[in-house]
């Protein structure tokens, strides 16, 4: 693993979320009401939707274009609909924002 | 042999350290120091005695004769000064030099001063200790007391001061009490409870200044100018390790003094105990794990193996009708999931937090009867899959009652309202049932309950299902979502008749079943709470969607469109050379003229939205809100001014609306529509208020629609003059942003309550216009506002940006 600072929790609003530029597309990092974080691709399997500017709830997101509701643990599509997106791991310590990004360099790769 | 242990400190951690000790090996020779002027007695219990239910004496752990017993040298009211490692000598206050075999830090926690101007005021205090209580003990009834800091502390000193007849406000800084054990909604039951005993709570509250007059605190003043008075300020904001000693004396130290599992420091004749101590990167202030430390260390000096583990730990708040557990973690973490419980009627709130099938956190607010069962349950590590269905419930209801849709109802107080429009109470329409009206016809009959607008139908169902149990069907209506049984109709008037004004406290007293609501309720809740309270409740842009928070038209791939405002259709050379100049500086792709007489940028990158209004904001454009439930457009016609059919100057007219109404949040949008003659080139008579000028004055109708359902308005009034037409409208959708459905278009909400109530609030009754009016202005106090202008000031600009760019990393 290879962890990379890339803000601090506050950068983001409480049940909102932030985008990380990354050679692979934009990486969607979310806040809960609890302050967990999590990370996920920013693209809705569906039409391509910014995931990152849904409206965040419990600990899903709810795609602004077609109201897809994705968890953001699993990345799997909840209800009705089928698809998953990717998640990317990341961890807050003494209020950073630590994501790992040697998948990201991986798939850059690849 | 007889060995020499130095103890500095006399407090509960070190007590029980000796205990320990003297009871394996009464032969240790110990000299025991203390700063305060006493021995060891229960800390935990200075409330009890603040709130007159225990003395001093009751509460001392070793008296003058266990000490005597075990032979321990009482330094109490002394100081150690210094430590001479190199020697094994200590310094007390008065100079004189000890020689130890073994040195034993207990010295506790200092409670944390912020420094404002003014905390050196004498009447400023902490809590920590005898002195203090004694201080707060000493405030006779009707005097004012602030505490600062809303934590296990802070609010057990304000209850107990309250108790005594003080006057207490409790300044806290975060958004709700003691959110470091509570989540929001267990932190809403607990102010309800203590806002209930004559505490005042200030959330989100900064405090900026405390006053003095000769050299005494007077008040305490917020940076947003309010002003508390008081005659004893309490600040319980936090406790910092007391560690000054051991770092004089160059042991290790980082947040408190390190110790490794057997609780010796970095010297290996020092041990540390209690709060003092740092073990494995944490710091400790509760009891449960300094006992658990205190017989570790009474085991290395006797040494012996042992080794301190650290364990879950729980809180309870000591304040009497305050019933509240939290124990574990809810925050932080992934692959965690919530069991909710709510009962409105109990203001009970039940929350645990489940990963891997086991429970790892724990909240409860108001029945904690069963919280050691869950205590055991997250301690242990228990496998909870088999029970997970009912788990919620607790031990004794393994098989488990269902969650009741009519709780929120039967919770209600008799004087809650019921039917706004009449006035109609709870406790009447029972009163009604237990004379005999047994279905809706009969209670709107005998107590006009429901009977006017009938959006509160719902609710009298409910009433009569609640009062008549089994003998009264309710008809299912639609509720909000999956997270609640109510209708938005219901949900709605319980807002305003149970005065909530914060999204915690709709969860809460409505028994919502989720913690935050979803995508589909919480715009919803939203729009009714800053329609409701504009002034006491905050919007929430996490609640809205994308467009409403961005203030602009997200399209298919992710850009977004800009609509400036021009005000009733009107422009100028130089704002439109201002648009052809930001369409040419941010590439926009298309420019499209709406068919709301305005002009659209299409295709601008979310980053660039802050500077392209930054340029549209100094040429005198603000935000269309052609994203929001709001006002859009006030379309307009040439009228009086050139047109040679123009009965009045219509265009005018719009523009004075528009200039008036823009700003304000709608149930769904409103478009509004002014022409000069019936011929109607604005094409008013579609739109949600279309105002067609005649010679006489002005026909103001409403309810119209020209999109999925095309619709023509409905005569409202004809008035003579333009201001009655202006406050016309203006009664009109303050009516409507105080009664309709989130989403519900005018047209479909007029259909719901009637032209004619509508009519008889906003035509026939001047006073209830004039009070719509009146409501309206002090909402836009707030609401009218250029949005534009707040999101390209640099602070709120940079959230447009990517909060990290990591391909110029890659790129390396
Ligand atoms: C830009 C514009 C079309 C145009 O190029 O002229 C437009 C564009 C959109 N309209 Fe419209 N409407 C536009 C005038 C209209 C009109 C005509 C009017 O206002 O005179 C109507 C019919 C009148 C009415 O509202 O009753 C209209 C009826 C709708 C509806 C159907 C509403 C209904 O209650 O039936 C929707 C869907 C909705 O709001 O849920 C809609 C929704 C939309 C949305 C916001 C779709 C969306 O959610 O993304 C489109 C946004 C495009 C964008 O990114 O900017 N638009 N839309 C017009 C902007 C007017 C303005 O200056 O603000
Ligand atoms: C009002 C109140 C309510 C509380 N309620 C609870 C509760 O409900 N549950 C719970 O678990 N915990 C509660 N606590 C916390 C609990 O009381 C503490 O965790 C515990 O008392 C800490 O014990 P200690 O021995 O580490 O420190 P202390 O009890 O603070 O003892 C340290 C002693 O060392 C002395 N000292 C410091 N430096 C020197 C020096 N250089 N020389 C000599 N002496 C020195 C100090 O004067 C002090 O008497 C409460 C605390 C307070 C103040
Ligand atoms: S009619 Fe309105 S909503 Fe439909 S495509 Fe055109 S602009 Fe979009
Ligand atoms: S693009 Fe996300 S739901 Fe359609």
């Amino acid at each position: 693993m290879s962890w990379l600072d890339i803000g601090s929790l506050s950068d983001i609003p409480e049940r909102g979320a932030r985008i990380v530029k990354t050679a692979v597309g934009c990486v969607a990092v979310f806040r809960t009401a609890e302050d967990e974080v999590f990370a996920t691709t920013d693209r809705c399997p569906h039409k391509g939707g910014p995931l990152s500017e849904g409206i965040v709830h419990g600990k899903s997101v709810t795609c602004p274009l077609h109201n897809w509701v994705f968890s953001l643990e699993t990345g799997e599509a909840q209800g009705a609909d089928d698809g998953h997106i990717r998640t990317y791991p990341v961890s807050v310590q003494d209020g950073r924002i630590l994501m790992d990004v040697s998948d990201l360099s991986k798939l850059s790769a690849a | 042999m007889t060995k020499k242990l130095i103890v500095i400190g006399a407090g509960m951690a070190s007590g029980r350290a000796l205990e320990h000790l003297l009871a394996e090996d009464p032969s240790w020779d110990v000299t025991l120091f203390n700063a305060e002027p006493r021995g060891n007695y229960d800390r935990i219990m200075l409330s009890p005695v603040l709130a007159g239910d225990k003395t001093y004496q009751d509460i001392v752990i070793h008296d003058d004769d266990w000490y005597a017993e075990n032979k321990v040298t009482c330094r109490f009211g002394e100081k150690i000064v210094s430590i001479d490692r190199a020697a094994k000598t200590v310094t007390a206050d008065n100079g004189e030099v000890l020689a130890y075999d073994k040195l034993l830090f207990g010295t506790g926690s200092n409670p944390f001063i912020i420094p404002l101007p003014g905390h050196d005021l004498e009447g400023v205090i902490a809590y920590r200790d005898l002195e203090d209580t004694e201080r707060m003990m000493s405030l006779q009834e009707g005097q004012k007391a602030v505490v600062i800091g809303g934590g296990l502390l802070g609010l057990e000193a304000a209850a107990g001061m309250a108790l005594r007849g003080v006057d207490v406000t409790v300044v806290h800084i975060m958004g709700h009490l003691m959110e470091r054990q509570l989540d929001e909604a267990a932190g809403y039951l607990l102010r309800k409870a203590l806002t209930d005993k004559g505490i005042t709570v200030k959330c989100s509250a900064n405090s900026k200044e405390i006053v003095g007059e000769d050299g005494k605190v007077k008040a305490l003043m917020l940076d947003d100018g309010t002003e508390l008075p008081c005659d004893l300020l309490v600040m319980a904001v936090g406790i910092r390790p007391n560690v000054g000693l051991a770092q004089e004396s160059n042991l290790a130290v980082g947040r408190g003094i390190q110790v490794d599992d057997q609780m010796v420091t970095s010297d290996e004749n020092i041990l540390a105990v209690g709060e003092c101590v740092e073990h494995d990167g944490q710091v400790f202030g509760l009891v449960a794990p300094l006992y658990d430390q205190a017989k570790i260390v009474a085991k290395t000096l006797q040494g012996e193996d042992a080794t301190y583990v650290q364990k879950s730990l729980s809180t309870k708040l000591k304040v009497t009708g305050c019933d509240l557990f939290s124990a574990g973690d809810f925050a932080d973490g992934e692959g965690r999931e919530d069991i909710v419980f709510r009962d409105p009627a109990r203001g009970v709130y039940r929350r645990l937090v489940i990963e891997e099938n086991k429970i790892i956190g724990a909240v409860f607010y108001g029945d904690t009867s069963d919280s050691a069962w869950f205590f055991g349950l997250l301690k242990d590590g228990t496998d909870i899959s088999d029970m997970r269905d009912t788990l919620i419930f607790g031990p004794a209801y393994q098989g488990g009652a269902a969650a009741d849709p009519m709780a929120a109802v039967a919770a209600l107080p008799d004087d809650a309202e019921i039917c706004g429009c009449n006035g109609i109470s709870k406790g009447t329409i029972v009163e009604a049932i237990n004379n005999g009206a047994t279905d809706l016809a009969a209670i709107r009959a005998t107590t006009k309950a429901s009977a006017s607008c009938g959006t509160c139908t719902g609710l009298v169902e409910q009433v009569l299902g609640a009062t008549l149990g089994d003998d009264f069907v309710i008809p299912a209506a639609q509720s909000v979502c999956g997270c609640t049984d109510l209708s938005h109709e219901d949900v709605r008037r319980l807002i305003k008749s149970q005065e909530l004004k914060s999204q915690a406290a709709v969860w809460q007293e409505l028994g919502w079943t989720t913690p935050n609501g979803c995508h589909v309720c919480r715009p919803a809740i939203n729009y009714y709470l800053l329609a409701d309270w504009p002034v006491e409740y905050q919007d929430d842009p996490q609640s809205r969607f994308v467009n409403e928070r961005k203030h602009a038209n997200i399209q298919k791939d992710g850009t977004f469109s800009v609509v400036p405002r021009m005000w009733g259709g009107i422009t100028t050379p130089n704002e439109l050379r201002a648009i052809a100049d930001a369409a040419d500086k941010y590439n926009v792709p298309t420019v499209k003229v709406t068919g709301g007489q305005r002009i659209d940028l299409l295709g601008v990158k979310g980053e660039d939205l802050p500077a392209i209004w930054y340029d549209l904001n100094q040429a005198g454009m603000v935000s269309g809100h052609a994203y929001s439930k709001g006002l859009r457009t006030v379309k307009t016609c040439v009228g009086s001014d050139h047109c040679r059919f123009g009965t009045q100057d219509s265009t005018g007219l719009g523009v004075k609306l528009e200039k008036l109404l823009w700003g304000s949040w709608t149930p769904h949008k409103v478009k509004l529509g002014v022409s000069g003659c019936p011929r109607n080139c604005a094409e008013a008579t579609c739109k949600d208020v279309g105002i067609v000028c005649v010679d006489s004055g002005y026909e103001v109708s409403v309810a119209g629609a020209a999109g999925m359902d095309v619709k023509e308005t409905e005569l409202l009034a004809k008035v003579p003059t333009e201001e009655e037409a202006i406050e016309v409208t203006t009664a009109f959708i303050q009516i409507y942003r105080e009664n309709a459905k989130y989403l519900d278009r005018g047209y479909k909400w007029v259909a719901k309550v009637g032209l004619d109530w509508v009519k008889e609030q906003v035509v026939d009754d001047l006073e209830q216009r004039k009070a719509l009016v009146d409501r309206f202005e002090l909402s836009q106090s707030i609401y009218r506002k250029d949005p534009w202008a707040e999101h390209a000031q640099p602070e709120k600009a940079r959230t447009y940006a990517p909060m990290a760019d990591l391909t110029l990393e890659a790129a390396e």
